[in-house]
């Protein structure tokens, strides 16, 4: 025991820093394809990856830079279009065809050039007119679609965007999909983790919590908070070419309102306070989307009412624990720390 | 208007111009060569006053969510369920007792009260937590958009306007000239006018109530100080309420407007809900004459882009939105702060 703590207190490597539950974590996920259907692996697992990835990108905004963007999504969108007017898909009067090398890349890029117009109009207010502000952005941009025949193909959109075949990999085989997603998820988790700990994330934590003060200091605070946007438009930009992949289509529906507040939804039921909510959200959201039809049956209703459903669970989650899950277990973790008769913290036990 | 002029004689200006080609193009009947140019006069006269009383009707609704902001900090974003809950109320009014005059009332009664319950079981729990406050009514209009599509089933209503309501109306505006020189008169239905002259004066009794009235001025000190308000014995939850009440009551009589004007369906709440967005963000948060003008500009925005450029009409109003949001945050006759 005192040799361990002594070998904590000297040098810690890497990889013993990481929590145990990572490793488990981890391990699960390497092996689940073994054990599942395909359905779950890439409608279930592919899906919640993808709808984490845009989640984070709105919880990266939403807690560590205090704004809640409604744009992300119809960010994650323009990624898809992109993909679909510069590579190829079967409208190809539009497609231009180019080789997947230069268009993931540029499809990247403008994403982040969207992103920090939207950030550049967006900082201009603060708190709630934030929220309608980008609300009102992302319904702009799904009405564009819709409306737009020439670049944006209107209503009926592109289908056939299908990844590119790297390696003689088909992409969107269950299997490899699963990996793809789960690599980029993990990939963007690790990133906002690092970045949050980074000089700049730590900055831009500073400027939510007091952005009179880091002004003081001399840090510009409008730099920083649209600089949030482009990094948070390039994960969303990461999701939305995904999510057109796994789907193989993408249309003004991806787009819409309900999307965007659904992204909304997730990022909140998980909790904006760490990155992992996201993902949590994510898996409980398409848990419910996918099974809600199921259990209204099983209890004797309609299974049109899943919108209900959804919308009841979120309105429960955030009447009683703003912070989403992550909030209820820390709130139990609280719980269980204190001591029952004075009502004291007993100290931190790990887990 | 005169510290307005001196402060920028430029734009007063160039405002006044506007107002004078405006009143020329109204008033006058048009050369040939602008008919050739921009269509008939017709055309531009009939999107003029559509635009003028959709303006009418957005202004009822945002009125109701700037006070509700501007009063509580209060964001409702259940604003446009309050709405198509009105029409759902007014329709079924109407169609069971053949009144349309007392579908208006009984909308305004029925919504009020659903504000009220949203003030006391909501609001007065999550003061000052804006965004709580935005999750919580976004839960609540998924929740009741899903019930009303349940209860009221996913077909569009039209509210139909009594018989003496209904029908054109002869005005005063020549639209064109006939061969023989004889003047053609411009028709205008009944009831759109009856309704933006309603929207006007309810406008206007909102602004006589809020500076000429012992409640309005402590509503408008509550939207100043609300905590030294408070503090002088004024019994705020009380106004807060009330204030409350109205707001969504008048929410629910734009429904029946809504419903008469145009229909009412699943998906008009977060049309009307986004309308009144973007009027109160142009026109200046928690400011009734803003939302007017904010009402007035996103209607004719409308009506003259789904004349004049049909494909991006809804886009146009939302480059006003950020046109106003990159030059003036506040909004057009927002306050400062």
């Amino acid at each position: 025991m005192a040799d361990m703590t002594s070998s904590v207190n000297l040098k810690k490597s890497r990889l013993e820093d990481v929590h145990p539950a990572y490793w488990i974590l981890g391990i699960v996920l390497l092996v689940i394809p073994a054990f599942v259907s395909p359905f779950i692996m890439f409608q279930l697992m592919g899906w919640t990856f993808i709808l984490g990835i845009i989640a984070l990108s709105l919880m990266f905004l939403g807690g560590y830079g205090g704004m809640i963007s409604m744009a992300q999504m119809a960010l994650a969108g323009f990624a898809g279009y992109m993909i679909a007017i510069f590579g190829s898909s079967a409208i190809d009067t539009i497609s231009q065809g180019w080789p997947w090398w230069i268009v993931i890349p540029l499809a990247l890029f403008l994403t982040m050039l969207f992103a920090t117009a939207i950030g550049w109009l967006a900082v201009r207010t603060e708190g709630i007119y934030t929220i309608m502000i980008t609300l009102a952005i992302a319904a702009a941009f799904f009405y564009f679609t819709r409306q737009n025949y020439d670049l944006f193909n209107g209503f009926q959109g592109f289908n056939s965007v299908l990844p590119p075949r790297l390696f003689g990999v088909d992409w969107r085989g269950p299997y490899a999909f699963y990996y793809l997603t789960l690599f980029f998820a993990v990939g963007s988790y690790a990133l906002v983790l690092y970045i949050s700990r980074a000089p700049f994330g730590l900055t831009l934590q500073g400027v939510r919590d007091n952005p009179r003060r880091m002004a003081a200091l001399g840090y510009n605070v409008t730099a920083h908070r649209v600089a949030a946007y482009a990094f948070a438009g390039l994960l969303a930009g990461i999701g939305g070419i995904l999510l057109t992949w796994q789907s193989s289509q993408i249309s003004p529906g991806t787009v819409g309102i309900t999307p965007a507040i659904d992204i909304l939804i997730i990022a909140v039921i998980g909790g904006l306070r760490h990155p992992v909510g996201a993902f949590i959200g994510a898996f409980i959201y398409v848990i419910l989307k996918t099974f809600a039809v199921d259990i209204l049956v099983s209890m004797g209703l309609a299974g049109e009412r899943f919108q209900l459903l959804i919308g009841l669970g979120f309105l429960i989650i955030v009447l009683f624990s703003p912070d989403g899950v992550l909030g209820l277990w820390e709130k139990y973790r609280e719980n269980r720390n204190r001591d029952p008769l004075t009502g004291e913290d007993r100290g931190d036990s790990r887990l | 208007m005169r510290d307005f002029a001196n402060r920028y004689p430029v734009w007063t200006g160039v405002l006044a111009l506007l107002v004078v080609i405006l009143l020329w193009l109204i008033f006058a009947i048009w050369p040939p060569g602008l008919v050739d140019a921009v269509g008939s006069k017709k055309i531009f006269l009939s999107a003029l006053f559509n635009g003028i009383t959709l303006g009418g009707l957005y202004f009822l609704v945002a009125s109701g969510f700037t006070l509700i902001f501007g009063l509580m900090r209060n964001v409702n974003l259940a604003h446009g369920t309050l709405y198509l809950l009105g029409g759902y109320v007014g329709f079924h009014t109407a169609d069971k007792t053949g009144s349309w005059l007392l579908a208006f009332p009984v909308a305004f009664v029925v919504v009020g009260i659903c504000g009220v319950l949203l003030q006391v079981l909501v609001f007065r729990r999550m003061e000052g937590q804006d965004l709580r406050q935005t999750l919580v009514t976004i839960g609540i209009s998924i929740v009741v958009a899903d019930l009303m599509l349940w209860g009221f089933g996913g077909d569009f209503f039209n509210i139909s306007p009594p018989s003496w309501l209904s029908g054109p109306v002869e005005t005063f505006f020549v639209s064109s000239v006939r061969r023989s020189g004889e003047l053609v008169y411009l028709k205008y239905p009944m009831v759109r006018i009856v309704i933006f002259v309603a929207a006007v004066v309810v406008g206007v009794a909102m602004w006589l109530a809020l500076n000429k009235t012992r409640i309005g001025m402590m509503i408008r000190a509550g939207v100043d100080d609300r905590d030294m308000l408070s503090a002088t014995g004024a019994r705020i939850q009380i106004v807060f309420i009330g204030v409350f009440a109205f707001g969504a009551g008048l929410a629910g009589i734009a429904g029946v407007v809504g419903g008469t004007f145009q229909s009412i369906a699943p998906g008009e709440d977060t049309r009307f809900l986004l309308a009144s967005l973007v009027v109160v963000i142009v026109g200046g948060m928690g400011s009734i004459p803003g939302a007017a003008l904010g009402a007035l500009l996103i209607g004719l925005a409308e009506q003259f882009g789904s004349v004049y450029f049909p494909t991006y009409a809804v886009v146009l109003t939302f480059l006003i939105m950020v046109v106003v949001l990159a030059f003036r945050p506040e909004g057009l006759l927002g306050q400062q702060k």
